[in-house]
């Protein structure tokens, strides 16, 4: 089917596997600042289905936190706007819907956890009234109920004593175990979609395996969808299913998680995995590495926006903007104007780029 | 490759020692009272760390949140005074020492820090803030402004540059800065303090090949604190491990990744995420349970045992010595024992 499929890209391609939940399209959010407007995410289409974990990876500023935050609607105005595309919750337009209806859905159907869970959680509430809370507001069950499914969360996310334990407040909590509170906040409501926003950033490396368990033990036990936004490539390719890149508010590359570390099509993608220190190769004295810095979001590059930053950029590349392209093999798209040139990849010599870009062109 | 293949080859005897610190121990007293304060507890943030540093070579410290690593490099540059135990530059006690002496010895030794928005005076420019070290040490007049321009070409930053401000520069830059400025002195070694953990994938990658021609270049020694495993593989020659105040392994970086001893050690290795989705799935993890516990009262005998999986009695009745159980190097675990776990 994808062999058949025509040039012009459908908006979710590659599609997720199962039904879908929520379908981003052609989503634009905009910044006023007194330095001018700044295009945090621009032109940003994906889908993700029931039960799967897409991964959005990108450098901060690349618009993967706007993004979220947009599909949560905490877009703050009138700084923040989303001034053009659809966020689809099972075919509903979250952006078109009435704020009462977006409020019923947020935190019931779709919830986030932050990154970091000492600022997301309320310092003088017991973190069990502050579970029960949402609970309450949301179904119709008396307080002691809502307590006792607070407590059971608590419980679920791996919370020793968890029936004491809920009645302390966060700074009774150490880093991991107010991210599990903040999980079993997200879960209370046994939502379709759970975002998560640099849920392990912050926290250590032994506690980090923990952290990333448990999200992947409540998505196995209640199927929801998680998107997880990281700027890690290795927490990424641990779990999840499919991996979209994005790069100065635009998304240069999609693809499931094996095609993509396998065979990255972008040349930031490698950039990105070139530059990761990693303990399962051997050694390099010297890194590959990306020169320079992400451009500002106030004036971007014209055309490609990598394309500043990229050793195989051509005249085309700083002249005319590389829409995503279906690369040959099925469920991946790239954003570069020579997706289709076979093994040129992180070292080869500019020179030969040139040589086989006249072959083609 | 060839630098660090050379480096590696040289006898450890032979070559000089810069640093050694023997037996550091830092408690940061916890008092009550106002009018009549008294001592209740103590953090116990380093408690009995001895390590040495040859010259040229680069010595990772890592460990999680809390487990001593800044207070150490702090004692090693004394910016804190230790309990007990002695640093040493170039075989010079330094921990007593004062005055002139002191003042020598800090010339010798530089810092490059975390966060380099906090650790940049918004109100100074880049040249003042290179050249800041100059003129404390009354080097400025010897050329200074020239200094500053040289420093700022060999970290790479644009020397026309040097009358702006730190906010004209993005987060790689600025580190940038706070490297020509640790090298302003010629220091001998310099303390990378988290260096390039604020820092985005691709600009991190910049900044550890530029540390490492730095060295090369300028002959320096780093003591590089970490808590990222795969970053401190980058750059160490040799790496400790601290867990709650004290040094659990110390071992070559081959060593230590390739055949970790510490029960601890092997958590944090198999912790560390690989970029690669078959292996990352297929691969042996040791997940601990529970965090780091609190250093004002920390586990009696063996300060890992409450997290270890291989515990037994003697771990809580007897502390393990960090030494060599004829495995090739030291580790402080009475069970120390090798663990392949990078495929």
């Amino acid at each position: 089917m994808t062999a058949e499929r025509a040039p012009a890209l459908p908006p979710f391609a590659p599609e997720p596997a199962g039904d879908v939940v929520l379908e981003v399209e052609d989503l634009k959010t905009v910044f006023r600042t007194e330095a001018g407007i700044v295009h945090a995410v621009d032109g940003v289409s994906f889908a993700v289905g029931a039960g799967e974990v897409l991964a959005i990876v990108g450098e901060s500023g690349c618009g993967k936190t706007v993004t979220a935050l947009s599909i949560m609607g905490l877009i703050q105005a009138p700084a923040g706007r989303i001034t053009s595309g659809s966020i689809r919750y099972r075919g509903k337009d979250l952006l078109k819907i009435h704020p009462d209806e977006r409020r019923a859905i947020r935190g019931d159907r779709i919830a986030m956890i932050f990154q970091d869970p000492l600022t997301a959680l309320n310092p003088v509430h017991r973190v069990g009234a502050q579970i029960a809370e949402q609970i309450e507001a949301h179904r119709d069950v008396p307080g002691s109920e809502a307590w006792n499914r607070a407590v059971d969360l608590l419980k679920l996310v791996g919370i020793p004593n968890a029936a004491e334990r809920a009645r302390n407040y966060p700074h009774h909590f150490s880093g991991g175990m107010r991210q599990r509170v903040m999980i079993a906040m997200a879960i209370s409501l046994d939502p379709e979609l759970l975002i998560a926003d640099e849920p392990t950033t912050a926290l250590d490396v032994t506690v980090q395996a923990q952290i990333l368990r448990v999200l992947l033990d409540v998505q196995q036990r209640f199927g929801m969808a998680i998107v997880l936004i990281t700027h890690d490539l290795g927490v990424v390719a641990g779990v999840a299913d499919r991996v979209m890149v994005m790069y100065a508010g635009k998304q240069v590359e999609r693809a499931d998680v094996h095609t993509l570390y396998g065979n990255p099509k972008h040349p930031y993608t490698w950039g990105l995995l070139g530059s990761t220190t990693r303990v399962d190769q051997p050694r390099l004295d010297q890194l590959a590495q990306i020169p320079g810095a992400p451009p500002s979001l106030l004036a971007p590059p014209p055309a490609c926006r990598f394309a500043p930053r990229c050793a195989w950029a051509q005249a085309i590349c700083r002249e005319e903007y590389p829409e995503l392209r279906e690369v040959a093999e099925p469920d991946h798209i790239a954003a570069c104007h020579f997706v289709d040139l076979d093994d040129w990849g992180p070292g080869r010599p500019a020179a030969d780029l040139v040589r086989r870009t006249e072959e083609v062109t | 490759m060839s630098v660090a293949t050379q480096r590696e080859q040289v006898d450890p005897r032979a070559t000089r020692e810069l640093v050694r610190a023997t037996d550091l121990v830092k408690h940061f007293p916890i008092t009550l009272g106002v009018v009549v304060r008294r001592q209740v507890a103590a953090v116990h943030a380093v408690d009995g760390v001895s390590f040495s540093i040859r010259k040229g070579e680069t010595l990772g410290l890592v460990g999680e949140s809390g487990s001593g690593k800044s207070t150490t490099a702090r004692l090693v540059l004394r910016l804190l005074e230790p309990t007990s135990g002695r640093v040493e530059l170039e075989g010079q006690d330094i921990t007593a020492a004062s005055g002139a002496k002191l003042r020598q010895a800090r010339q010798e030794m530089q810092m490059i820090f975390q966060d380099p928005y906090a650790s940049l005076d918004p109100r100074m420019t880049v040249r003042d803030i290179v050249g800041e070290p100059l003129v404390v040490w009354g080097r400025w007049r010897k050329g200074g402004a020239a200094q500053v321009a040289e420093l700022l070409e060999r970290v790479g930053l644009n020397p026309d540059h040097a009358n702006r401000f730190p906010h004209e520069f993005s987060g790689g830059q600025r580190q940038r800065i706070g490297i020509a400025r640790a090298l302003a002195l010629r220091p001998k070694l310099i303390v990378c303090d988290e260096p390039v953990s604020a820092l985005d994938v691709s600009v991190r990658a910049q900044i550890l090949n530029l540390l490492a021609n730095l060295q090369r270049d300028f002959d320096l020694t780093y003591l590089f604190i970490s808590h990222d495993l795969s970053v401190v593989r980058q750059v160490a020659d040799r790496v400790a491990v601290m867990y709650l105040g004290k040094v659990m392994e110390v071992g070559t970086r081959e060593e230590l990744y390739r055949q970790p001893l510490h029960p601890y050690t092997q958590a944090l290795v198999s912790a560390v995420p690989i970029p690669d989705p078959t292996l990352e799935r297929q691969r042996k993890r040791i997940v601990l349970g529970g965090e780091i516990p609190s250093p004002t009262d920390p586990p009696s005998g063996c300060r890992f045992r409450t997290r270890c999986f291989k515990a037994q009695q003697i771990c809580a009745e007897q502390e393990p010595e960090l030494a060599d159980r004829g495995h090739g190097h030291p580790a402080a675990c009475h069970f120390a024992e090798p663990l392949e776990l990078i495929p």
